[in-house]
């Protein structure tokens, strides 16, 4: 629009900065607890101002959690570590089924592809409670408790219908046309798959692996009944900082920004796949 | 030999049937438009022939080669969509070369080729862009390119000037042809434009109710048509179809239009006694002012010069409104009022009412 007004350019100022405002207030109240002790977190009234301290972020990586009630061993960087493989192993497993299946429901009409796809994503209609029990029991059976492969396993729950879905819509929008196109120049089915529905996909396909990244990321209660303490991820994890001699503000603020910078790192590293419009002007008509 | 041979293709979706019992045989070299209206089932033809759609029943031979099973990619034919369908996320270049990439041409060879074909087609400037930055008329040219590059024996265009612009439809009109010889490549040619088919093709195939109603030269589609469907299809205006009752008379057929009259000739005999609808193209009606022999009396409504002729919107004494074009704009004094029709009855076809086929007349 350009004929904007002084008043309203103003006006959209104010109330993007309020809303900004609105939702970056937290994380940056956290940001900065994360330098406090927990005896500046709970001063009253709060301040701005303090000494900043690293001792949440060493105790963090050391393992060492100095309370009042003494000594306690921490195993947060355990944790990181486990929430990083399970949910990077998640995606990239679910990305290698999800993709191809998505492809197929998006080009292929077979019997019952509607009702498959649909069975899919019921998955995420069924609250996960109502699952881990049974699940816990069969899981006991076989032998998966309390490992990566039987978590991983679990997590395609979270990521795959969601990948498939997804995808699956992006490569609807791929006119057939440039795929026949394609084979007919002489290039086979997987040529014709890995070199033009893929790459065309490839924003659909980084923003579906995002947020099953973030969906397996911040998981709680699969890792809380299968898993043990050595394979819990940080949710699971961030339990221990509710201690008997208090809860660690401190520690938590600490944890979460360190827990937080992974997902970050790789939303920006996406953001780049997620340009839209790459298939603009391809086909007219 | 025949390079493109279909043999009884039928085709049908659960909307209905689309092909039905299609043949035709297309000689080395040539050039055959298929033309027919929207929704007639022309690109799915040419889509069956590429290969990216499964037939019925019936078979299709390229190059005296059975590929009714054959994937796409071993055809070998070279295709242009409508739509123009070129890779968003390679070069001009990448996409013209694709067909030469995947028969694992050297770089240098692919380089010529296409280096080749682009400057054929003028886009040599292009060949770096990608095709969102391409103009439409870049666009055809390189979906065009694109189809041409590998030297394929076979070439399929789908309607491939259907989304340039006028001026660009023109020019390719007139280019085509010629492109197409010299790549000496044997042209399927979908339209739905009878001019682009009768300016490109060597022959015409009307494609019309799954079927080819007639598969002629340009020429002798326009002159001598099969059936009534076919005849409407040509020519603008669109031929007028009067009904009559023509009877043996005295030295021919006779019938009567208007209260009048009409020789029909000996070419109409066949007409006698039927329910016939006389094809009158507006160019072989002449209208004058007195009566004369074998004419009948008409309304002119409107007159509308269109610079290389004069389209006259006129009304029979039944109340039918039919057109006749005068060449030239020379007649400056034709005004709306009654005149007289008068026709060549060697050009006026007879279709039988019912069922559209010719009974009578023409070549």
């Amino acid at each position: 629009m350009e004929h904007t007004s002084l008043l309203e350019r103003i006006l959209r100022g104010v109330a993007v900065s309020a809303i900004l405002a609105f939702f970056l207030f937290p994380i940056f109240w956290i940001f900065l607890m994360s330098f406090q002790t927990n005896e500046q977190v709970l001063r009253i009234p709060p301040s701005l101002f303090f000494e900043p301290t690293t001792i949440n972020y060493t105790s963090l990586i050391t393992g060492k959690l100095q309370t009042a009630a003494g000594s306690l061993d921490l195993a947060f960087m355990q944790n990181l570590w486990n929430s990083v493989l399970l949910s990077t192993c998640s995606v990239a497993l679910a990305l290698l089924l999800g993709v191809p299946a998505a492809y197929a429901f998006a080009r292929f009409k077979f019997p019952l592809s509607e009702d498959i796809a649909f069975t899919l994503l019921s998955f995420r209609f069924a609250p996960p409670l109502l699952v881990l029990l049974p699940l816990a029991l069969y899981f006991q059976d076989i032998g998966l408790n309390d490992t990566y492969i039987g978590l991983i396993w679990i997590y395609q729950l979270i990521a795959l219908p969601l990948i498939l879905w997804i995808v699956r819509g992006y490569f609807e929008d791929i006119s057939p046309d440039i795929e026949y196109a394609y084979r007919i120049a002489g290039h086979s089915w997987l040529q014709t798959f890995t070199r033009i529905a893929i790459p065309l996909a490839r924003p659909g396909i980084a923003a579906a692996g995002l947020l099953a990244f973030i969906f397996c990321w911040n998981n709680f209660v699969f890792a809380l009944i299968l898993a043990s303490a050595d394979k819990q991820p940080v949710t699971v994890g961030a339990l221990a900082f509710v201690t008997a001699s208090g809860i660690q503000y401190g520690q938590i603020a600490a944890a979460i920004v360190l827990s937080v910078t992974p997902t970050l790192a790789l939303a920006l590293y996406a953001q780049r796949y997620l340009v839209e419009g790459l298939s603009l002007g391809a086909v007219k008509g | 030999m025949a390079q493109i041979e279909l043999r009884s293709l039928a085709k049908s979706y659960k909307t209905g049937k689309v092909l039905d019992g299609l043949s035709l045989s297309v000689d080395e070299g040539e050039i055959v438009c298929v033309f027919g209206p929207s929704g007639a089932g022309k690109t799915v033809l040419l889509r069956l022939i590429a290969g990216v759609e499964e037939l019925d029943a019936g078979s299709i031979f390229l190059e005296g080669r059975d590929v009714t099973e054959a994937p796409p990619e071993t055809r070998g034919v070279g295709i242009a969509f409508q739509n123009f369908a070129l890779f968003p996320h390679m070069s001009a270049f990448d996409n013209i070369g694709s067909a030469l990439t995947a028969r694992g041409a050297s770089k240098a060879t692919i380089k010529a080729k296409v280096e080749k074909v682009a400057s054929l087609l003028k886009i040599s400037h292009v060949l770096g862009h990608a095709p969102r930055e391409l103009s439409n008329g870049q666009k055809q040219r390189t979906a065009l390119a694109r189809a041409l590059a590998a030297d394929p024996k076979i070439v399929l265009l789908d309607d491939p000037l259907r989304n340039v612009d006028a001026k660009l439809r023109y020019e390719m009109r007139l280019e085509l042809p010629s492109l197409l010889r010299a790549s000496g490549a044997t042209v399927l040619y979908v339209t739905q434009d009878y001019k682009e088919a009768m300016a490109i093709g060597d022959r015409i195939a009307v494609l019309l109710d799954g079927r080819f109603e007639q598969i002629a030269k340009p020429s002798a589609i326009y002159r001598d048509p099969t059936s009534m469907g076919v005849a409407r299809l040509f020519g603008d205006p669109t031929i007028n179809l009067i009904p009559i009752r023509p009877r043996a008379g005295d030295g021919g057929t006779l019938c009567e239009i208007g209260g009048a009259t009409v020789a029909l000739g000996a070419s109409h005999a066949a007409a006698a006694g039927r329910a016939v609808l006389l094809g009158l193209r507006p160019e072989a009606l002449q209208v004058t002012d007195a009566a004369g022999a074998d004419g009948f009396p008409v309304e002119v409504i409107a007159v509308t010069p269109l610079n290389e002729k004069t389209v006259l919107l006129m009304r029979t004494p039944e109340g039918q409104e039919i057109f006749a074009s005068e060449a030239g704009v020379e007649n400056e004094a034709r005004r709306p009022g009654p005149a007289f029709a008068h026709f060549d009855p060697a050009r006026a076809l007879a279709f039988d009412e019912a069922s559209g086929t010719r009974i009578g007349g023409g070549a």
